[in-house]
This record gives structure tokens, sequence and C-alpha cells, in this order.
């Protein structure tokens, strides 16, 4: 479903990717944990085909239509409605008006945004925000998702509800990689973990019901 | 099959942007306050004895129109960064050629209504009538704006990503400006001294090449100029 090989980028002297692969299977979860500036961010832009790798090559079963991407930037138009760009982003994936109707009503009471429909973003918390970041990247039904620190800014609840919708996508056989810094709040969704530093995977292996305690021992032992 | 998706993409792109304007108006009532302040300031400033409204008229209308553009071209992208939405139009399957044609309607309907607020103030400031000759000046307006429109798009796309992309921008636009600002000085001057039209079309002629080709050529650079 989805398959890095020998991904190769640097920025000028700065080696963001080096020699980095992995393949994903439907359901499954890969967490990336690494510092600041380890290549995390560039890994999910590569495998988004926002940047083309220097070697290697990503590919996604069924393209850019395929991938959905929530950051901690929410890629929203704070002058529009929920609904308004919820239906703009569907407009360019070519989503039918009747597709588009279902599944914007099933995701805004999943996200339990159903009373925000037609408030503009601007007017909406941060953690609302998110919330109708998430409805926007799932809007299309991708088949991968890709994460980028998605649990910024979002209080307790709300990243649980994240945790558990993220949960249950993964059980439906959605595909994701999940990239963060804090290691506490990615490791229980993770199928396969890798840890990441200068831009290489210092370790990449089934997560194997290694539990967040276990898991942020074993990263600072691979990162130390 | 090709064509009405690039087409129907690049619409809702500019069906967006033009909502965010109407809904912030923040653009477009700052290039009207502009555009009244350089009218006044003309007017009140220039010798009407030394030179005619008819002779300097041309000159102002197209400053104007030049400097309202550029304020409403900056804008264009930085709406993009709001919340890195940029990033999320280039994820998109459409092809990136839709995203610049979007910018490139929206950004016309913008200035076109820019040009639709100048014309009459215009005529009412320096006291030139231009009802006899509206037609015409319709289609010369109509042409320069977009050439320099169209550069100007796509020079936003360049620049939005750099520190300075407001300084960038007209910088690296005005030399492309001269050709079509130049044509259409004239053919406006020309037009105003009640010259025949046989002689204005040489002007338009040459004002259609230019849209024909910087609109090809930016439809062509702008996925490399988004690529990371």
């Amino acid at each position: 479903m989805l398959l890095a090989e020998g991904l190769r980028h640097s920025f000028g002297a700065v080696r963001a990717l080096d020699d980095v692969s992995f393949g994903l299977q439907p359901g499954q979860t890969l967490a990336v944990f690494g510092p600041n500036g380890a290549g995390k961010t560039t890994l999910l832009k590569v495998l988004a085909g926002l940047i083309r790798p220097q070697r290697g090559r990503a590919q996604v079963d069924g393209g850019r239509r395929a991938i959905g991407w929530i950051g901690h930037q929410p890629q929203l138009y704070g002058q529009l409605t929920v609904r308004e760009n919820l239906r703009f982003w569907a407009s360019l994936y070519d989503v039918p008006e009747s597709e588009f109707l279902l599944r914007k009503d099933s995701l805004l009471v999943r996200l339990g945004l159903q009373d925000h429909e037609h408030r503009r973003v601007s007017e909406l918390s941060r953690g609302l925000v998110q919330r109708a970041a998430i409805a926007r990247a799932l809007i299309h039904d991708p088949r991968v998702l890709l994460l980028d620190e998605p649990f910024t800014g979002l209080d307790r609840m709300a990243a649980e509800e994240l945790r558990e919708l993220l949960s249950e996508d993964a059980a439906e056989g959605r595909a994701s990689v999940l990239v963060t810094h804090n290691v506490d709040e990615g490791a229980e969704l993770a199928t396969h973990i890798a840890f990441m530093r200068a831009g290489r995977f210092a370790h990449f292996a089934p997560r194997a019901g290694r539990g967040p305690q276990q898991v942020s021992e074993d990263y600072r032992n691979a990162i130390a | 099959m090709r064509s009405p998706k690039l087409l129907r993409h690049a619409w809702t792109v500019a069906s967006k942007d033009l909502l965010v304007e109407f809904r912030s108006r923040t653009a477009i009532l700052s290039v009207a306050v502009f555009v009244v302040l350089v009218f006044v300031v003309f007017q009140f400033g220039h010798d009407p004895t030394a030179v005619s409204n008819v002779d300097l008229a041309p000159s102002i209308l197209w400053v104007t129109f030049t400097f309202a553009a550029i304020l409403a071209m900056n804008r264009a992208f930085q709406l993009e960064l709001e919340n890195q939405a940029l990033d999320g139009l280039l994820l998109a399957p459409i092809e990136r050629s839709s995203i610049y044609l979007g910018k490139l309607i929206a950004n016309l309907v913008f200035v076109a209504t820019i040009e639709l607020i100048s014309v009459p103030l215009f005529s009412l400031f320096f006291n030139v009538p231009v009802l006899p000759y509206l037609l015409p000046l319709i289609a010369l307006i109509a042409l320069a704006t977009v050439g320099f429109v169209a550069v100007g798009t796509l020079f936003s796309a360049m620049t939005v990503r750099t520190r300075f992309a407001e300084l960038l921008l007209p910088v690296l636009l005005l030399p492309f400006m001269i050709l079509p600002q130049w044509w259409a000085v004239v053919a406006t001057g020309q037009l105003l001294a009640s010259r025949p039209l046989s002689e204005i079309l040489g002007w338009l002629n040459m004002l259609a090449v230019y849209d024909i080709v910087f609109v090809t050529l930016a439809l062509i650079l702008f996925p490399a100029t988004v690529n990371e």
C-alpha cells in the first residue's frame, strides 16, 4: 500500500533523509519518533509527493488521491465556514456531491463538529480547528494518512478522541504514518515503530506489544 | 476530458479566493482608498495650464492600475500561506496549472473591480469624457490587464515563500510591465484625443500577442515555481 525505497534528500549540506526504506500494508500504522531536525517532516513530504527525493522512490497505491494529510497547521481558510472548507477540498478531490454530503455529515458527528458546521474557522478554538482539519484530511476517504505532529495544541481529551478515531480507521484498513517528537503521544497507535536521527532510521521494527514506557526507553537508548 | 477538469478545479480555486476576499474586504478597501488618494494628489498637484488633463491623464490612469494590481497580486498567494493551505493545494490530485489559472481568474476579477471603480473616478477628477470611447477603452484595459496580471500572478507564486515577498514582487514584475504599460498609455492617449480607431488597433494587437505569450508561458512555468 505504501512503499519507501532508499529515500535520500539533502537541503544544501544538511542531509534530511539518508537511505530510508520501509513498507506498510493496509491497517498498519508506523510511528516515527525523533528529535527536531531529524528529517521526520521531510519524510512525510516525500511520501506525499510534495518533495521529490534526490534518490530512491516513494509509492502510494492510488497516488495523491489516496493520501490524506494532518499536520500541526490545519490547511483551512479562516474566513470560510467549516462546511465551505470541506466543500472546497472535496471539490479538488472530485468527490461527488451526494458522497460529500454523506461523508461530511458522518465526519462532523464523529468529530463532534455538527454544531459548528456553519461557523467560520477563524471563530473556532484551537481544538475545534484541529478537529476540522482532521475532517478536511478525511473528506475524500484516503487510504493512507500522513500525520505530522497532529496532537500539537490539542487538550488531553481531544488528543484521546483523535487517537480513538485513528484506531478505528486503522481497523477499517487505513494505513498511517505518524511523525512526532513525543513518544507518549503516538506509541499506542503504532503497529510499527521507527526512531529517526540525522535523516536515518536508527531503529525500525514492529511494536510487538511494547507499551509507551518501553518504547520511551528504547527511544532513549537508540537516540542516545 | 483534461480541459473541463482543469477549468473546474481552476474555478473552484478562484471562487474560494473571491469568497475569502468578499468576506474580509481588506484588500479591495485598501486598494480603493489608494486609488482615490492617487487621483486627489495628481488632481491638486499639477498645473493644468502647463500640461493638459488629456495629456497627463493616461499616465496617471495606468500608474494607478499598476500599483493597485501589485497590491492585489501580493495577497494572491499570501492567502495560501495561512495555515499552510498551499501544501494542501499542492497535495491535491489536480493539475498545478489549475491552481495558477484559478489565481489568475481571481486576480483578474479583483483588478477589474478596481478598474471599474477607478474609471468613473478618473473621468470625474480629470474632467476627461470616457463615454464616447467606452467600448475601445474597455477592450484596451482588458487586454493590458490580462498581460500584467498573468505575469504578476506567476511572480507572486515565485516570491511568496521568500522573506521579502512584498518587495520582490514589484522588483521582478516592473520590467515585464514596461512594454504593455507603454502600449496602453499611448493607446489611451490616442483614444482620449479622439484619434481614429485604426490607429489604436496596432497597440491592441500587440497587447493581445503579449497576453497569449505570457499566459501560455506562465501556465507552463507555474508547476516548477511551486515545487520545493
